[in-house]
């Protein structure tokens, strides 16, 4: 199945998609969101990519197998928690970085980050695999 | 430096496996590379393993809070004696049967990701070892399922398939059955933390939700662990992966079933008058006869020793209904010896698929003749499994049935002998069949058998024979462990610390997000 208008929409809708799973990853510290929820909105903004030109298109579009993205998230969690390890005596307690005007940078957005990569290529490669089978 | 690493032995035993998982899926299109970090992987998870245990040895209980969230409402992770001793083990394990691996696993198999989801179960199977927190436990079966599931399907099979589905339906409930109890009791008692339901349940009244809790946890462990009458998915599903699969998930998953049934019901729930105890000698005598007799009737020998699983599991069980010191030591030594013995003959197995191309016992014959070697290796785990001595199998039956006369259950001190002489018969059929009578084909010459094969067998059965030649220190091991499982008043000081004794409240400060002592303790 290809029409051209839900190719076109697709490229729109993923990378409208992308920019809000970003969104999500950053917001989710204090508010509702992160990064299992910016994965899971990630992952499906290359589904409908996978569905409008097919699998392989969308395979080329993310570039590496999905399995790395899983690898590269979960050593980003692990090293998250290093720092915690090392100053603070204990895994995975999070530090905290404050500049001037008040803005705050984590380890936890590493540890986010790793979730959000985690999630996205654990879900696409089942994506892809349900899709390879019907297509 | 030595010092930072001795402090957190508690920790790398699970974060060593976790990293390497994590880079062999980095490295998905390169099995070349996976196999090395898989490798490098084993070897440090062994290390820190033998790190672990002396620590634990000198130092007493080991614990750690993650994320400096103070117990109980942060995730503790604690190194008990028994918990070293099961990571121990997972260690020595894991290296032999990765070696074993090597020769075994074929390539179709690595790049299906036999790599990253090994190392995933391994990490899971010291996470549920090391955890101090029931709910995180159960995080650690999930992984362990979830883990499990990808390597039985490993080679694409539809009899993989079929092993698979049952293996997962029965697990998944088994996990429900564990979550609803976690539930339940975090309902009754506020808390999730081992150390911490410990002193809580030590002054609860008994009540009906508590005991449905403790139910639920047995039958919960019981399935993941084999127990009778919830075995059958075991031998319906464990013979279909490869060799390498079925020697680790034979070795270390369903005895992470019955580590958690010794946690759970020497640390929180007590056995005796609680009607558990009666329940529990029923299931024992019955997963070890039911699994003997289960052996019996089959000529696949990966079947044979499936069963055999389930049969052992049984003495094990036996050891923790009777619920003396001595009857857990005596458990505790037999866990070691049977995760051991139970994974070398699932190896050996694979050796003798190798040299004869087959399972089934009728086809194959003639090894004595022509892999001499092999057929000696086999003896020493297929006599250790029998339980005659001098091997580890003897002392291991030694001290259950001993501790079952002391505690004045003779009926199940000689089913236990009788089983015995049962998986003697067993032993003995896979030893004429695949050793001594002659090869029934046209074919006469075995084709060899890779020394990458030969030498985790010999290694661990040199282990057998060392624990069967000079049993004292392991022993004594045991009983120091069952000692600190009986009387588990280190376990909780380590987790809670000393200040956490009864009459202690602890709140939560939510402005600085770590518990304050509201109450010191009033003498």
């Amino acid at each position: 199945m290809s029409s051209i208008i839900f190719s076109a929409m697709a490229r729109l809708f993923f990378w409208a998609m992308l920019a809000v799973s970003i969104f999500i990853l950053y917001r989710g510290h204090d508010e509702p969101g992160g990064g299992f929820v910016g994965g899971l909105v990630a992952a499906c903004s290359v589904a409908i990519l996978a569905l409008a030109d097919g699998v392989p298109s969308a395979r080329g579009m993310i570039r590496v197998h999905p399995v790395i993205l899983v690898g590269i998230g979960l050593v980003l969690a692990i090293v998250s928690g290093l720092p915690g390890l090392v100053l603070d005596a204990s895994f995975l307690t999070h530090q905290w970085l404050e500049f001037p005007n008040g803005f705050k940078l984590g380890t936890t957005m590493i540890f986010d980050l790793g979730v959000y990569l985690v999630v996205f290529g654990g879900f696409l490669s089942l994506v892809f695999r349900l899709y390879e089978e019907v297509s | 430096m030595i010092d930072f690493i001795i402090e957190h032995a508690v920790v790398w035993p699970v974060a060593v496996p976790i990293t390497a998982a994590a880079l062999a899926a980095m490295f998905w299109l390169r099995q070349d590379i996976q196999r090395l970090v898989s490798m490098v992987g084993l070897v440090l998870m062994l290390g820190a393993s033998l790190l672990l245990l002396v620590t634990v040895m000198q130092d007493g209980v080991q614990a750690r809070q993650f994320g400096s969230w103070a117990a109980p409402f942060g995730i503790s992770f604690a190194a008990d004696l028994l918990s070293a001793a099961m990571v121990m083990i997972t260690g020595v394990l894991a290296v032999a049967v990765g070696v074993f691996g090597l020769a075994d696993i074929r390539k179709r198999e690595e790049h299906s990701g036999f790599h990253p989801l090994f190392l995933g179960m391994l990490t899971s199977v010291n996470g549920a070892f090391l955890t101090g927190d029931i709910f995180n436990l159960y995080v650690w079966f999930e992984i362990m399922l979830i883990t499990a599931m990808g390597l039985l399907v490993l080679g694409k099979t539809r009899a993989q398939l079929d092993g698979t589905l049952k293996y997962a339906v029965l697990n998944l409930f088994s996990t429900l059955l564990f979550l609803l109890a976690v539930a339940i009791l975090y309902g009754a008692t506020g808390s999730l933390n081992m150390a911490d339901l410990s002193r809580i349940l030590a002054t609860t009244e008994p009540s009906a939700a508590l005991t449905l809790s403790a139910a639920l946890f047995l039958a919960g462990f019981g399935i993941k662990a084999g127990y009778f009458p919830l075995f059958f998915w075991l031998p319906a599903s464990y013979h279909t992966a490869s060799i390498t699969i079925s020697a680790i998930f034979a070795g270390l998953l369903t005895k992470v079933g019955v580590y958690a049934c010794f946690r759970v019901f020497t640390l929180m729930f007590e056995i005796e008058g609680s009607g558990l105890r009666e329940a529990m000698v029923v299931i024992a005598a019955g997963t070890m006869l039911f699994g003997v007799f289960g052996a019996a009737v089959q000529w696949d020998v990966r079947r044979i020793l499936s069963f055999h699983i389930v049969s052992q599991i049984g003495y094990m069980l036996l050891g923790l209904a009777i619920a003396t010191p001595l009857a857990i030591a005596g458990a505790v030594f037999y866990i070691v010896h049977h995760i051991i013995v139970k994974a070398n003959l699932f190896l050996v197995a694979g050796a003798i698929y190798r040299a004869t191309g087959t399972y089934d016992l009728r086809k194959s014959g003639g090894l004595m003749r022509t892999n001499p070697l092999l057929a000696a290796l086999f003896l020493i785990p297929a006599i250790s499994l029998a339980g005659l001595p001098p091997l580890s199998g003897f002392w291991a039956k030694f001290l259950v049935i001993d501790a079952s006369f002391q505690g004045g259950e003779n009926w199940l001190a000689a089913v236990a002998l009788f089983v015995g002489v049962l998986t003697l018969y067993s032993m003995s059929k896979i030893w004429i069949e695949a050793f001594w009578k002659a090869p029934p084909g046209v074919r006469q010459t075995a084709r060899p058998v890779p020394v990458l094969m030969l030498l985790p067998i010999a290694a661990l059965g040199a282990i057998t024979v060392t624990i069967g030649l000079s049993p004292e220190p392991f022993i004594q091991y045991a009983q120091a462990a069952a000692e600190t499982l009986v009387n588990p008043e280190a376990y909780i000081v380590a987790v809670l610390g000393e200040s956490a004794g009864p009459g202690v409240e602890i709140a939560f400060d939510p402005a600085t997000a770590s518990p304050i002592i509201i109450e010191e303790s009033v003498q």
